[in-house]
């Protein structure tokens, strides 16, 4: 079911073939795309629907190092301000061990949902 | 000409409420992921990236008098799920909400099961407009009386108060699914549902949640070898041994539990052959089914892939019955769609309530009926430009290339920012729900 349209594969085809392809593309739009796909990225894979891109899938989210990477991430985005310990305060890991200070608090009052204003 | 025995077209459809903030500025916490009307359509639900559930009700007037069905009301709003962390793989565990489906009701509370990635929730909606006053042993404000100092006794009685809705979680099922959840689906038995994340299928019992039969499970032994995915999944609407589930690569497997306990080979397999020379890239990506919903009679079933809907009939597996074409101007413009992931796009389809016309979204805030009877289509905007109650909706019209005629609007203008992926038809009358990013639009056919 996989179909060789590298640059390579065309080389080999005859005259009369090459000129089939083209017109073919034309007529095709989706084998139009797919020629300006292959032209903007052509390290892309044969095959779309391989287990690469199936595997990516399902790995969906964001990875984080640990638990505490993970809440200092949150911290950062739901407080602009974190207790200043220095100037590196803001990195998330490796530069400063967390302490209790430092954790958000848990999620106090529930942000109603704007649907429900 | 009340009741949904019109067409998509005959209906004039008018703009009726839009809830939701009107700031440009969307906070990712109030992208709707899920719109549902219960199975009376007195009740609303939503679903956002948040994990809030917020719940309209049908407003009950009279009818011959009003110019228009009941508006939609808040009736209830809850945090369904929160944000997790797993720590064996160090990931996040998003609190959106993936679906919500709403049980039948069974007795004066209604329940309905919302789920994000890994876990699933049963809630429990109830009312209360009653307290009880004159305890014997309680002062009115709840502090405990001294029973030395009790001289006579009374009978407490019921009195009325403010209605307040709540909202309990009854019952939690998790640990459940590897993958991350896409559907679940209510039995017509009334005692179990299902629910499927990418490669596996489990049956549930709504009162045990520290068990699940796994009935469909399409892991291969070797990840190498992995080629396609569960997409979407439901129960038949009458029988209860019956369920679908979509792949990404364009099939739909019927199953039948009463033929094995573990589901993996189908009972019937639907699948529209291709002509190979019109193979691309693009084919499978845009073959990949984003939802499978059965028609109310259960005698069809609809799919929608990225340009098309798709109508089975249950009968025939070879191809659909019908095919309609949601937004073929988009086949000239996948390369554009690959790289800013559009392609990918999970669009939702649903059922009028009386299986003769089906709605499903598409860009640039449009949505499309297609009227399986007259065959003919129409194209609407959620938009707020038509925001006075009762002014009847325009067509649109999308000028696929060429000369641009007035009030078309060509593909390169459309804005692919504006998605709608979730709409629902109420289950009786011709009231429709339509989620734009941020925003729930309620629209109605024109009465009188």
């Amino acid at each position: 079911m996989s179909e060789k349209l590298g640059t390579d594969s065309r080389c080999e085809q005859t005259g009369d073939e090459k000129q089939d392809t083209q017109e073919k593309e034309a007529v095709i739009p989706e084998r139009a795309e797919e020629a300006k796909l292959k032209a903007k990225y052509p390290n892309l894979g044969q095959k779309p629907g391989g287990s690469d891109f199936l595997m990516k899938r399902l790995q969906k989210g964001q990875k984080y190092f640990d638990s505490g990477d993970y809440n200092m991430a949150k911290a950062k985005m739901k407080n602009k301000q974190l207790p200043s310990t220095g100037p590196d305060n803001n990195l998330v890991t490796g530069d400063h061990i967390p302490t209790p200070q430092d954790l958000p608090p848990r999620k106090s009052s529930l942000v109603t949902s704007k649907l429900a204003g | 000409m009340a009741g949904a025995g019109g067409g998509g077209n005959d209906i004039q459809w008018c703009f009726s409420q839009v809830k939701g903030a009107v700031d440009d500025d969307v906070a990712e916490a109030d992208i709707i992921s899920t719109v549902e009307f219960n199975h009376s359509g007195e009740l609303l639900a939503t679903g956002d990236k948040g994990g809030r559930v917020v719940i309209f009700q049908q407003e009950q007037e009279n009818k011959i008098q009003s110019l228009s069905r009941g508006e939609y009301n808040v009736y209830s709003t809850f945090q369904s799920h929160e944000p997790e962390f797993d720590y064996l793989k160090s990931l996040e565990i998003e609190e959106k909400i993936n679906k919500i489906r709403w049980l039948p009701q069974k007795n004066a509370a209604q329940f309905l099961l919302s789920t994000n990635d890994k876990t699933i929730k049963l809630w429990k909606i109830s009312e209360r407009d009653k307290r009880p006053e004159g305890y014997n042993l309680k002062e009115e404000d709840g502090r405990y009386r001294d029973p030395s100092t009790v001289t006579t006794l009374r009978v407490p009685v019921l009195r009325p108060m403010d209605l307040m809705v709540e909202a309990s979680p009854r019952r939690i099922f998790a640990n459940a699914h590897t993958y991350h959840i896409n559907s679940i689906s209510s039995n017509s038995d009334y005692e179990t549902y299902l629910s499927a994340d990418d490669l596996r299928i489990n049956l549930w019992h709504l009162e045990i949640t520290d068990r699940s039969f796994n009935i469909v499970d399409i892991k291969p032994a070797n990840m190498e070898e992995l080629t396609e995915v569960i997409t979407a999944a439901e129960f038949h609407p009458n029988s209860c041994n019956t369920f679908v589930y979509s792949s990404s690569k364009g099939t739909i497997r019927l199953c039948d539990m009463r033929a094995s306990a573990l589901c993996d080979r189908h009972s019937k397999l639907f699948e529209e052959p291709e002509d190979p020379s019109n193979r691309s890239f693009f084919s499978e990506i845009i073959s990949s089914i984003s939802d499978v919903k059965f028609s109310h009679s259960g005698r069809y079933m609809m799919t929608r892939d990225y340009l098309s809907v798709k109508i089975w009939d249950l009968n025939m597996e070879n191809r659909p019955v019908e095919t309609y074409q949601v937004h073929e101007y988009l086949r000239s413009k996948l390369c554009s769609l690959y790289e800013n992931d559009c392609i990918f796009d999970k669009f939702e389809c649903c059922w009028n309530g009386s299986d003769s016309v089906v709605m499903t979204g598409s860009y640039n805030n449009f949505f499309r009926m297609f009227d399986r009877n007259t065959k003919r289509d129409i194209t609407l905007e959620a938009s707020r430009e038509n925001n006075k109650p009762r002014t009847v909706l325009k067509p649109r019209k999308v000028c696929a290339s060429g000369k641009r005629k007035k009030d078309e609007i060509s593909v390169d203008s459309l804005d692919f920012n504006k998605k709608i992926l979730h709409t629902a038809w109420h289950p009786k009358e011709n009231i429709i729900a339509v989620a734009t990013t941020n925003n729930l639009y309620i629209f109605q056919d024109k009465v009188n």
